[in-house]
């Protein structure tokens, strides 16, 4: 499957990156070498195979309901770049 | 017929209408970390690490809320799915930490189910539950306390949720206020979640559209968020189908968007149009194994069920003899059902229910104080109606000792004494007042006797007014009819 | 004497501090003194040298008292991936220059509680992306058997093969996702092992790939494998993937007899092109092992030649997704922009380096709407024939062996490789596939090149069977003249 520079823009903007405007071709080129290889996956009959989503078979393991965490206001906010009234602060929010 | 009909210029139209539903649930802590879920603490105090989503951190699941969501399935008769798995929605947003939501998508935890709603012209409506699946919910953003900045508060972040989301069943916007209330009556009975929209621990998206009497297919539908009363949950899904039939009857089409209800207006708006349209890109989280449960698991959960509003209903027709309507009205809320069943205990139910839904609703109203608040304890009001079935008192002075109650908190027997209100039950004493007023009106006993025997009326009162109200009107009736018609 | 000390292993570190032939102290000294000398090596980027004497200072207390854990007062080097509370993290991105966790990784506090005292934080590529540790925002680590021109330290635990390698540490923490610590292991000449999926928690490890991640040990031999790994390994409350499963005491297995082992060599790792100096290594490890009585099978894993191409659709996948919550809002490193998106979209591309984006951008793809089923749930499918090839193997064998990576280290800054990420991957060829597959796999050194630099044989076991690589691994290295370096 190759793609386009629309998709490159679009995966771009998904993953909240920038590709400058003289690096799209090159970013686009290497998508569809890597995707190219990657392809070799249709070689492999996979009909009636259920995915694998963990090699741990083991069911969940649940907590009980106690407040055991939080209190932690400070600490929460001591990496942020920006804060005030003990809100995480950014750049105004459009709806 | 209780769907809506639209009468268009180019015919009719039915409205088509399915709600999804986040609930929060009722648990202390978080659905995946152990902070508190306490509404109403200070900014970011119930945050843990794992909650702002700091590097290295991990969910672990909290037991209570899958146990919430299987019992709110069980109470919409749905089916409990034995395996299902968390998976991730990625997508960012100011108040989404991690960058993605934890939430179940191909594998939700309940299946399909149904709920049986009362419409106001007597009639019922199945409506259908396609899923339900629990998720994390997000934090708030405040945008409006600086001019440039938006602010974020993380404390309901990662609090637990329940998705409901019904099958598009809705015919009117009767029908889905209808389910709205009962699905929140539910959730109430059950404890899973306290159902209070204006507060936002229940919340409804809405899909609508319209099509003429008779298609098949469905048209395009729109999606509105966060509509957060019952109310306007009605007025939106009116004034969006009334649009839809509009733009189509002017030519127009309708595109697949997600809307906003503005309750000034009772319009719906387009939402800010993104760049690209949301890709979600759902995939199983890596950081939670699927969940796997069995008949054990579910059957310990349903057996510690309570009674749900059908079934108290239910009941209440049948053991207690109430009529189908007030059964209804008593079962809306499982406090007011459960305050009757105490004042009714030992008592005229039927009796009871009629004092709670006439005089003692009506005080509550005035006074504008809660059932937990009234000065009328369940007990107390049970004594009254036992007071009237023994005769002790009549219906008229009950009225007076009920108001005497509300204002007092005492109990009625002690009014009763107080007052010296106890009504006359001696026929001796009875008979002599009775002999007095015919003796004293004797131009109107010709006339009774003459065939005007509407004056039974008169003396019956005129008695009552001799005695102050204390006779038993039966027994005035029964000698009163006897010395007259002799 | 002092230098001396440098060279011993954790187990001979451990009897001369218990004989008080040394101290805690003296012991750390050597270290620090040694790190600062081979600073030119890059392997730290953090160096924590007081608080590394603070805690031997303790360590030593409890020694004199008889006291004190499995590692008491042995320096550790920690790769920048695991968080330490009050110590910078940042997992050799700029996006987390400046992090400092208020939190300690399970595996870090475990070690901690066993006595270690930890040197500093090592080297990596960013957030464990890259097999040669070029993608350092740090800048490259210097292999320390480099003769004319510097070689890869391998990655992504570059910092931590070379850091033990040049006795910058007794030990070093590593993590594994797709070879990780095995290949940097045989790159720079020391044991390393990646344990069983589960058997050690991920709390607290910045995490690249969740269903893949693990943490192992670096560590000049097999016995000081052993020490360091039952002391970060056990079941965690905090990582709902972490297992149930007890922690053997893995010392005693060294040593033991292997007669009747069955080694698998598998049929199809015997490529074409196969370097004559890996595969001579190779022979010549399944000899010894065939020497001290163990059965040589071959077997063979169908689906590992498309190991690669499966890793590299679900490692990015799962990376895009955890690597979302870096948006410059809660910590990490902002560059402002007009509107949120603008703030996301600039601190993202300034934070992250080129290898990180390019996987960013891969795992958003492969789970984006549209190309989910071809790619995403595909590589799903594969990956269970991957681990039903070995679970079948294993039915045959007791443990696998095979080559740790196809070359010994190579120059930094190759040309080719940088052009084409596919040829940088292919370092990953024989160990990518048991990542994929949640086994544990050991790489210790076997001989060297002709080049004279070090080779690697890996070691594979069924899942939570490191026992049986313990025993085995022990006795290849008694049997393999080294010639290992200072």
């Amino acid at each position: 499957m190759a793609i386009d520079t629309q998709t490159v823009k679009k995966i771009a903007f998904l993953s909240r990156l920038k590709i400058e405007d003289d690096k799209i071709d090159a970013t686009e080129e290497e998508f569809n070498k890597i995707l190219q290889w990657v392809d070799q996956l249709k070689e492999v009959n996979t009909d009636d195979v259920e995915p694998l989503v963990s090699v741990n078979e083991n069911n969940i393991t649940m907590r009980q309901d106690e407040v055991t965490d939080g209190n932690l206001a400070k600490e929460v906010l001591a990496n942020a770049p920006m804060t005030e009234y003990g809100y995480f602060a950014v750049p105004k929010v459009v709806e | 017929m209780s769907g809506m009909i639209i009468e268009g210029k180019t015919g009719r139209w039915e409205v088509i209408c399915g709600l999804e539903i986040h609930c929060q649930i009722i648990s202390k802590s978080k659905m995946f970390s152990g902070a508190s879920t306490h509404y109403g603490s200070d900014t970011n105090e119930n945050v843990s690490f794992v909650d702002a989503g700091m590097p290295g951190m991990l969910p672990t699941l909290n037991e209570e809320c899958v146990r919430q969501a299987i019992k709110t399935g069980l109470g919409l008769n749905a089916v409990i799915n034995k395996y299902s798995e968390f998976a991730r929605k990625n997508y960012f947003y100011a108040d989404l930490p991690q960058g993605y939501q934890i939430t179940q998508f191909k594998y939700p935890l309940v299946g399909e189910g149904k709920v049986v709603v009362n419409l106001s012209d007597g009639t019922t409506k199945e409506i259908g539950i396609e899923r339900i699946h629990i998720e994390q919910d997000a934090g708030k953003s405040i945008h409006d306390i600086s001019p440039n900045k938006s602010f974020i508060d993380l404390n309901r972040a990662g609090v637990g949720l329940m998705e409901i989301v019904t099958k598009p069943d809705f015919r009117s916007p009767e029908e889905a206020g209808a389910f709205l209330r009962k699905l929140r009556s539910i959730v109430r009975y059950l404890g899973t979640c306290d159902g209070n929209m204006d507060e936002g621990s229940m919340r409804c998206d809405i899909n609508v559209s319209v099509r003429k009497v008779g298609e098949t297919e469905l048209r395009t539908r729109n999606e509105m968020k966060n509509v957060n009363s019952v109310k306007f949950v009605m007025q939106a899904i009116e004034s969006e189908a009334k649009r839809h039939v509009e733009t189509y009857e002017n030519g127009g089409t309708i595109e697949q968007e997600t809307r906003q209800f503005d309750p000034n207006t009772c319009a719906t708006k387009v939402m800010r149009k993104k760049e690209f349209a949301h890709d979600y890109r759902y995939f199983p989280e890596p950081d939670l194994l699927p969940l796997v449960i069995d008949d054990e698991y579910i059957e310990q959960i349903r057996s510690e069920m309570v009674e749900l509003p059908d079934a108290k209903q239910e009941r209440f027709v049948k053991e207690l003899g109430l009529t189908a309507y007030d059964a209804s009205v008593l079962c809306e809320n499982k406090e007011t059902a459960e305050w009757f069943e105490k004042a009714a205990n030992g008592h005229d139910a039927k009796k009871v229910a009629n004092w709670m839904m006439g005089d003692f609703f009506a005080m509550l109203n005035e006074k504008k104080i809660s059932l937990e608040e009234s000065p009328i304890s369940p007990e107390n009001l049970g004594r009254l109606v036992d007071l009237i079935t023994s005769n002790v008192i009549n219906g008229k002075t009950a009225k007076d000792v009920f108001a005497l109650m509300a204002e007092t908190g005492d109990t009625p027997d002690k009014i009763v004494e107080e007052k010296g209100l106890k009504q006359v039950t001696d026929t001796a004493a009875i008979e002599a007042v009775i002999d007095a007023v015919i003796s004293a009106n004797p131009d109107n006993v010709a006339a009774y006797k003459a065939g005007k025997t509407a004056l039974m009326g008169w003396f019956v009162g005129q008695v009552m007014k001799e005695s102050r109200g204390k006779a038993n009107p039966g027994i005035v009736n029964q000698i009163l009819a006897q010395k007259l018609n002799s | 004497m002092m230098t001396d000390l440098t060279k011993l292993t954790i187990a001979q570190a451990r009897e001369g501090l218990r004989a008080k032939e040394f101290s805690a102290q003296e012991l750390t000294h050597a270290y620090i003194a040694n790190m600062e000398k081979k600073r030119h090596l890059n392997a730290y980027v953090c160096e924590t040298p007081e608080k590394a004497l603070e805690q031997a200072a303790l360590s030593q207390n409890k020694i004199e008292k008889g006291e004190g854990g499995d590692l008491e007062g042995i320096p550790l080097g920690i790769k920048d991936l695991f968080c330490t509370k009050g110590i910078a993290t940042t997992a050799c991105s700029n996006i987390l220059k400046g992090f400092v966790p208020p939190y300690e990784s399970t595996v870090t506090a475990k070690l901690l509680a066993a006595g270690a005292n930890f040197l500093g934080k090592l080297n990596l590529d960013e957030f464990a992306m890259g097999g040669s540790n070029e993608t350092s925002a740090f800048g490259p680590v210097v292999n320390p058997w480099s003769k004319n021109i510097p070689l890869v330290a391998g990655g992504s635990s570059g910092g931590s093969a070379a850091a033990v390698a040049a006795q910058m540490c007794a030990a070093a923490t590593g993590t594994d996702t797709g070879g990780s610590i095995r290949q940097p292991s045989a790159y720079c000449g020391v044991t390393g092992i990646k344990p069983t999926y589960g058997r050690c928690s991920r709390y607290g490890i910045i995490a690249f790939a969740s269903s893949l991640d693990q943490a192992g040990p670096i560590a000049k031999d097999v016995r000081d494998c052993a020490i360091m790994l039952k002391n970060m390994a056990g079941y965690d409350t905090k990582d709902a993937t972490s297992a149930k499963v007890d922690v053997p005491d893995f010392e005693k297995f060294l040593g033991q007899d292997v007669r009747g082992l069955r080694i698998g060599l598998p049929k199809e790792f015997r490529v074409d092109g196969l370097d004559k100096n890996v595969a001579a290594y190779w022979d010549k490890a399944a000899e010894i092992l065939k020497a001290r009585g163990a059965d040589v099978v071959e077997i063979s894993l169908p689906h590992s030649k498309y190991a690669l191409a499966t890793y590299y659709i679900i490692a990015p996948a799962e990376a895009s997704s955890n690597l979302a919550r870096y948006d410059g809002l809660r910590f990490g490193n902002r560059v402002d922009g007009e509107h949120l998106d603008d703030m996301y979209i600039n601190s993202r591309s300034k934070g992250f380096g080129k290898e990180v984006k390019r996987r960013i951008m891969i795992g958003t793809y492969v789970l984006s709407a549209g190309y989910y089923d071809a790619y995403y749930l595909k590589a799903q499918k594969v990956r269970r024939l991957i681990r039903d090839d070995f679970v079948r193997a294993f039915e045959k064998c007791d443990l696998i062996l095979t080559p740790t990576a196809p070359t010994a280290a190579f120059p930094i800054g190759d040309k080719s490789m940088n052009a084409n990420p596919i040829l940088m991957w292919l370092n990953d060829i024989f160990t990518v596939s048991i990542s994929l597959a949640g086994l544990p796999a050991m790489s210790l050194p076997i001989g060297l090149s002709e080049d004279g630099l070090p080779l690697g044989i890996q070691l594979i076991g069924k899942a939570f069977d490191e026992a049986t690589i313990f025993k085995a691994a022990s006795a290849l290295e008694k049997d393999i003249d080294f010639g290992g370096k200072k």
